[in-house]
């Protein structure tokens, strides 16, 4: 049992990350007024255009390849949630349906595109990110092996930013700002703030963080851009609503749900839980979350001011 | 005396209504002037011109001598005027001292320097008196110190020029005296007040200068020392106005609606109504002060049927109603003024004869076999517009919603005493009203008392209880506070009991 922890560990955190960073992006979205259903089109973009770029560039410098791919990745991801921002900001749009317009874009546009490049409407890298154990803290007894053994690059990249998005929100003027245009519009504006411009950031930032997480997922598990982000985006926003939109509840959260899957998804090849059925396993994280969400819906955290266009006028 | 601000033939337009009819202003240095008038005259218009919140379609505006262009509320921060809104600006679930910085938040390095913010705000709180607490959630904290946080918001960008829109609304009568005492410590520390408001009392107790607004233009400023309420009241409405009730003694006979240990949940994280007991008498009126949000909807929604009890019965002439319809209700004699004629008063695309057969279209003579008899609904509603002197442009066939508001409440009242109810629950009958509009209203509520029916008034206007009521029953929290006779009270101590406190607890 214990080795069993041990050996699907990595697999889980490998799974958690995406989710993470995908869901970060959208607190900072919803955190400033913007719902962002729009998450999962945003990472398949960002999937699209990391197996691109890295695909395109790794002949030549294969060792950077990885990272400007996820450079790249995060830029688009961040050029694409503008489209988002514009329609939600500054045309007051409904924001569930332009997040369900980003989704249908995203699809057509990315499959078009690998068609059109590839042929096949699948864009393959040859090489992944690989696994690093490290030293020292590695040989830390049971905390080594779970944490710091066989682990990628992105997951510290993406647990520093989950740091750093904390203190952002919390305690900077940013922060304190973006928090209160997704609580009280008025409020912030009455107070010199410019809601329109920190509802723009937010998403943008949105964005970038969900191109990461899409690029994220090609580099380390899946290694090729098929046409589909298999529902993770929606899972991210899961992961926001269930983690209560706070930043270690979200960890909490993608984690739970990265681990879940893990084990539904290796339930086959071991002995143990290859007697359970496998719809229970796969089921297992959703039927969870459905629980979870009726449950804490009475006292949801959900910022008072989200999904409404601010209107200056409107006191 | 140099003038700190004037305001010089200020003309706003709204489509078909003149706001700001060429209007003149002029604020002394370390005053307090009222701004007198009745719902939509102009004067909150004008200070969201003074606030940068509307642009003036003609006329200048200069602070200090000099001639400014005031284009959005940051240029009016920077200028020194500071607004607090009716309806507070505050974040729910940051903290007060959060709320305050929000916008101009000092610095270390990268982060909020929250300890230098906390003390500057607890000298400001103790300069002025405001007795804050800068660490609380304002979730957590009253009303009045939710005002409080306005203020110092206002003193932490070096305001001088304070105004205040309709700042009593919310508060108790001890509230109000403690934000006159912060208004003089205001004053002392060389700040001028603006103040918006309807209520000539207030005026009269608080104010030095006075100016009258009426239709967008301005009628005089006069000298608060030099007037009276009488005078004032004249100049706002346009004519004289009687302030005494005709008010006989009640004669209440049998109790007719028993409330007895009725208990509601609130849904939305409010207070509730718990075991709460109270009657009310044929031919009298009974009175529920208190504080808003303190229970009284879900008092009023479990009376007339739109909520169900969560415990407790409702009798009505000793028959428990609780589970019954609102249509059952109805014709069992229950009649409602509801809070929000918009929302819960009238259909306002229908037409008048459409609203006044609203509730009883079904019964005849309003219709037969299924079908509506269009004659006598029309015949209806020419009497009741002729009874409760409803002015519409097109009589029984405007819309609802071309009516002003006055003539769109007395349809309402119309129509709910034209049914010769037994019990009438009047909600905030007279809100948003002119003063002729109340005094008509308030008629028609004694009326019905006179002629042997009940009423239970809810109104978060304590005059307005005072002067109808026979009893007086206080809410708060959810829970009765006590039962008082009107002719025996003051509005001291029932605003006391508003604040939770038990009769007899005044001094």
């Amino acid at each position: 049992m214990v080795d069993l922890i041990y050996l699907l560990f990595p697999y889980a955190i490998a799974f958690t990350i995406p989710l993470l960073i995908t869901s970060l992006g959208g607190l900072f979205s919803e955190r400033s007024g913007v719902i962002n259903i729009g998450l999962e089109g945003l990472m398949l973009m960002g999937m699209f255009v990391g197996a691109l770029v890295i695909s395109r560039i790794e002949g030549f410098t294969p060792g950077t390849a990885i990272w400007i791919g996820l450079l790249a990745a995060m830029f688009f991801g961040a050029i694409f949630a503008l489209l988002h921002a514009f329609a939600c900001v500054t045309l007051n749009a409904n924001q569930v349906i332009s997040g369900i317009a980003i989704n249908m874009i995203a699809a057509a546009v990315t499959v078009y595109l690998a068609r059109f490049i590839t042929g096949s409407g699948n864009v393959q890298i040859i090489r992944g990110l690989s696994r690093q154990t490290i030293p020292l803290l590695s040989e830390i007894p049971i905390i080594g092996r779970l944490f710091f053994t066989q682990t990628y690059a992105t997951t510290w990249l993406v647990l520093a930013i989950l740091a750093v998005a904390t203190f952002l929100l919390y305690k900077t003027r940013f922060g304190l700002r973006l928090r209160a245009c997704g609580e009280h519009p008025h409020a912030a504006d009455s107070a010199g703030v410019n809601v329109y411009l920190m509802r723009y950031l937010a998403v943008t930032i949105s964005g970038a963080c969900a191109g990461l997480g899409g690029a994220t997922f090609i580099v380390t598990l899946s290694g090729e851009f098929n046409g589909t982000a298999a529902g993770l985006g929606f899972l991210a926003l899961a992961a926001l609503i269930f983690g209560q939109w706070k930043p270690w509840g979200i960890l909490g959260a993608t984690f739970f749900f990265g681990f879940a899957s893990t084990i539904a998804n290796v339930s086959q090849a071991i002995p143990v839980l290859a007697q359970i059925p496998g719809i229970y396993l796969k089921t297992f994280p959703y039927v969870v979350t459905l629980v979870a969400l009726v449950l804490s819906s009475k006292s949801s955290q959900a910022p008072r001011a989200i999904g409404e266009p601010y209107d200056k006028g409107k006191r | 005396m140099s003038h700190i601000v004037e305001m010089k033939s200020i003309r706003k337009e709204f489509p078909g209504v003149v706001a700001c009819d060429d209007i003149d202003f002029h604020l002394k240095k370390g005053e307090i002037h009222a701004l007198l008038g009745e719902n939509g005259a102009g004067k909150s218009t004008l200070m969201n011109i003074l606030f940068g919140l509307y642009q003036p379609d003609n006329g200048i505006i200069k602070l200090r001598g000099e001639v400014v262009n005031i284009s959005n509320p940051n240029i009016a921060n920077d200028l020194g005027i500071g607004m607090v809104h009716q309806h507070f600006k505050l974040v729910h679930n940051f903290t007060v001292t959060e709320n305050i910085i929000l916008g101009l938040e000092p610095t270390r390095g990268l982060t909020i320097d929250i300890k230098r913010a906390r003390e500057k705000i607890i000298e400001l709180s103790k300069r002025y008196n405001l007795n804050i607490n800068p660490d609380a959630k304002i979730e957590d904290v009253s009303v009045g110190m939710q005002q409080r946080v306005e203020i110092i918001k206002m003193l932490y960008r070096d305001a001088e020029i304070l105004i205040f829109d309709e700042p009593t609304a919310v508060l108790t009568p001890q509230e109000v005296q403690e934000l006159t005492k912060i208004m003089h410590s205001l004053i002392n520390e060389g700040k001028t007040i603006i103040l918006i408001t309807h209520k000539l009392r207030e005026i009269m107790s608080i104010a030095d200068r006075c100016t009258v607004i009426r239709w967008g233009k301005v009628i005089g400023t006069v000298n608060v020392s030099e007037t009276s309420e009488e005078k004032l009241a004249e100049m706002m409405v346009g004519r004289k106005v009687i302030f005494d009730l005709d008010k006989r003694a009640a004669s209440p006979a049998e109790e007719i609606l028993s409330l007895e240990s009725l208990t509601v949940e609130n849904r939305d994280g409010g207070h509730g109504l718990k075991n709460f007991s109270l009657g009310v008498k044929c031919g009298e009126i009974v009175g529920l002060a208190g504080v808003d949000g303190n229970g009284q909807a879900e008092l009023v929604e479990a009376v007339i049927g739109l909520r169900k009890p969560d415990g407790g019965k409702i009798l009505l002439h000793g028959e428990d109603i609780s589970n019954l319809s609102i249509r059952e209700r109805i014709e069992k004699g229950v009649a409602h003024i509801p809070e929000d004629r918009h929302k819960h008063g009238l259909v306002l695309d229908y037409t008048v004869q459409e609203n006044l057969v609203i509730k009883n279209y079904y019964l005849p003579p309003y219709s037969a076999r299924g079908l509506l008899n269009w004659d006598n609904i029309y015949e209806h509603a020419e009497r009741v517009i002729k009874d409760f002197d409803v002015r519409s442009g097109q009589g029984a066939d405007a819309t609802a919603r071309s009516l002003s508001g006055g003539n769109q409440q007395k349809a309402i009242v119309g129509r709910e005493i034209d049914g010769n109810p037994d019990l009438l629950v009047a909600v905030q009958p007279t809100r948003g009203l002119d003063v002729g509009a109340i005094e008509y209203i308030h008629q028609r509520l004694l009326e019905q008392r006179d002629q042997g029916k009940a009423v239970l008034l809810i109104s978060l206007e304590l005059d307005e209880i005072l002067d109808l009521s026979d009893r007086i029953a206080v809410i708060y929290n959810g829970e009765l506070v006590g039962i008082v006779n009107a002719a025996e009270t003051d509005e001291n101590e029932v605003g006391l009991m508003m604040a939770g406190g038990r009769r007899g607890a005044a001094v």
